[in-house]
């Protein structure tokens, strides 16, 4: 397996007038193609800041990313064709990255319709015949294209913007806190969705979570951050197993366990 | 309700729209032609509202008045979106130091008043309706480019933004596709409110002198008019007040209720 995603020392500071946080601090990373990555640690530990670099999203302050034996750091927007093409997002609150004012079908088909996606599409997608593909994909009904994000549940929101993510072809899906936002009880029905479609479309995956038991469910590697750092990582039944930092042991700890009293 | 404010409000505005095409075809005397004999006239029949002191027919005048008032309205409140909006949600999109610049740019404009550029800009062309509008529309960009600024930043923090930009779409699609259709209900509450205001300044603009200059009628220099004969008829004071004071009231009914129909989260409800 070739490297697809490779960062070297990754850092990015911000800074609030006097105070100067470092979110992510020298952070190495690899992602095999066809990998499924889990990226856990508690809320503030970098791990948002982290794939939203990998994403182009945010610059780094220092440290180099290649995506696909391209550099992407430094890299102008409109020079970001390749990889806007090839990595997709799902975000943690389908009710903030859903545009209230735009019909299911106009949110689902906007990376077909982006001119620096498009270009880079060889086999130029039907935008129609893709977003039926997509919305069947997701298991929604043909009819939500010409509905608002409003008229949805939580779920089928979240289900809404994986179909927008899978929408080009991607390579790559990053998803920040993917099921974080929604009811407990729908939660299983994503986590499933997004396990059967790397599954069956050979998605490498890169998933953000507070919570170990979304990532053990998804990832096939785990790498734990902590204050900006990534201090264990490994395969996820490895790190399961036999934790090595205390960290982590208090992060696997925090993780509810249900238990079965049978009385015979 | 929510309904019932909208309703109000379109009701009022249209009544205005309405007097303001039919008096360019049918008004019920000359608005215009002085007619000594018939000065001063109580409202009776056929001077429904009576003439004034010049003997023309008020009602006539008050609907031609209506027309100046629209124009200036659409044309000082249009310059103000024009210019406003794109300035607005440059800054808001932007950010950095050219954020900066606008907005203090925007800032300066504020603190001088309208008063003064109308003054001031009648003084060099001599006082008229254009002088008017231009005064207005510019002290009106302000407040129009903050509202931009704000509901942009507003927006700009969605992750649909970020969603977007994932999805390649360039920095002209994301204003015209995400930022613009999303603001677009407070900068029309914000016009519609600017539209009122800018009915109560080019009424204050022509009651002073600055705005547009008899004989054209408005609600202002009729108010103006009328005030010479306050003790001796005092009702003449009424209708062109009554006229403002109705317009001004359609007009922010309409920008509060057209807030609450654009608002598609908001249309499901009862």
């Amino acid at each position: 397996m070739d490297d697809l995603y490779r960062a070297e020392a990754l850092s990015r500071r911000f800074s609030h007038g006097q105070r100067q946080v470092l979110a992510v601090d020298t952070v190495d990373l690899v992602v095999p193609r066809g990998g499924r990555l889990g990226i856990v640690g508690e809320s503030g530990s970098g791990k948002s800041t982290l794939v939203r670099m990998l994403a182009a999203l945010d610059r780094p302050t220092s440290g180099r990313i290649w995506f696909d034996q391209h550099e992407i750091t430094g890299l102008r927007e409109r020079d970001l064709g390749f990889l806007r093409a090839s990595v997709q997002m799902v975000f943690q609150d389908p009710l903030s990255s859903l545009n209230p004012r735009m019909r299911v079908g106009d949110i689902i088909t906007e990376p077909l319709r982006s001119r620096l996606v498009r270009r880079q599409l060889d086999d130029g997608i039907s935008a129609d015949r893709r977003l039926a593909e997509v919305l069947d994909a997701v298991g929604l009904p043909a009819d939500s294209a010409d509905r608002f994000p409003h008229e949805f549940s939580g779920g089928q929101r979240q289900r809404i913007a994986i179909a927008r993510a899978l929408a080009p072809r991607p390579e790559v899906l990053i998803a920040d806190e993917p099921v974080s936002a929604l009811d407990v009880s729908v939660r299983a029905q994503v986590l499933n969705l997004l396990a059967d479609l790397a599954r069956e479309s050979g998605l490498t995956l890169i998933v953000v979570s507070h919570d170990l038991l979304v990532v053990r469910h998804l990832c096939d590697h785990l790498a734990v951050m902590k204050n900006g750092s990534i201090v264990e990582s490994g395969p996820t039944a490895e790190v399961y197993a036999d934790p090595q930092q205390d960290y982590t042991r208090a992060l696997l700890a925090a993780v509810p366990r249900i238990q079965t009293h049978r009385s015979s | 309700m929510k309904r019932a404010q909208l309703v109000a409000g379109l009701v009022l505005v249209a009544l205005i729209v309405i007097t303001a095409v039919v008096s360019v075809f049918w008004t019920p005397f000359d608005p215009i032609r002085v007619v000594p004999s018939e000065r001063l006239l109580p409202p009776g029949w056929p001077h429904v509202l009576g003439t004034d002191g010049f003997g023309i027919d008020i009602l006539s005048r008050l609907m031609v008045g209506a027309r100046t008032t629209l124009v200036v309205g659409i044309i000082s409140v249009g310059l103000a979106v024009l210019i406003g909006v794109p300035l607005g949600m440059l800054a808001g999109q932007a950010g950095g130091w050219l954020d900066e610049v606008v907005m203090r740019a925007a800032d300066v404009v504020y603190a001088l008043p309208a008063l003064l550029l109308a003054i001031l800009l009648a003084a060099v062309f001599g006082a008229s309706t254009v002088t008017a509008m231009v005064a207005i529309g510019v002290a009106t960009i302000p407040a129009v480019a903050r509202v931009a600024r704000a509901g942009t930043k507003q927006v700009m923090a969605a992750d649909f933004v970020l969603a977007a930009r994932v999805a390649g779409t360039s920095r002209w699609g994301v204003a015209g596709r995400h930022v613009l259709p999303n603001i677009a209900p407070v900068i029309g509450v914000q016009a519609s409110v600017g539209f009122a205001l800018a009915i109560l300044a080019e009424a204050a603009l022509s009651y002073l002198g600055l705005g547009t200059p008899r004989p054209t009628p408005t609600w202002g220099n009729m108010l103006r008019d009328a005030q010479q004969y306050l003790f001796v008829m005092p009702i003449q004071t009424v209708w062109p007040g009554l006229a403002i004071a109705l317009a001004v009231l359609g007009f922010n009914l309409l920008g509060d209720g057209l807030r609450d129909y654009l608002d598609p989260r908001l249309r499901e409800l009862p």
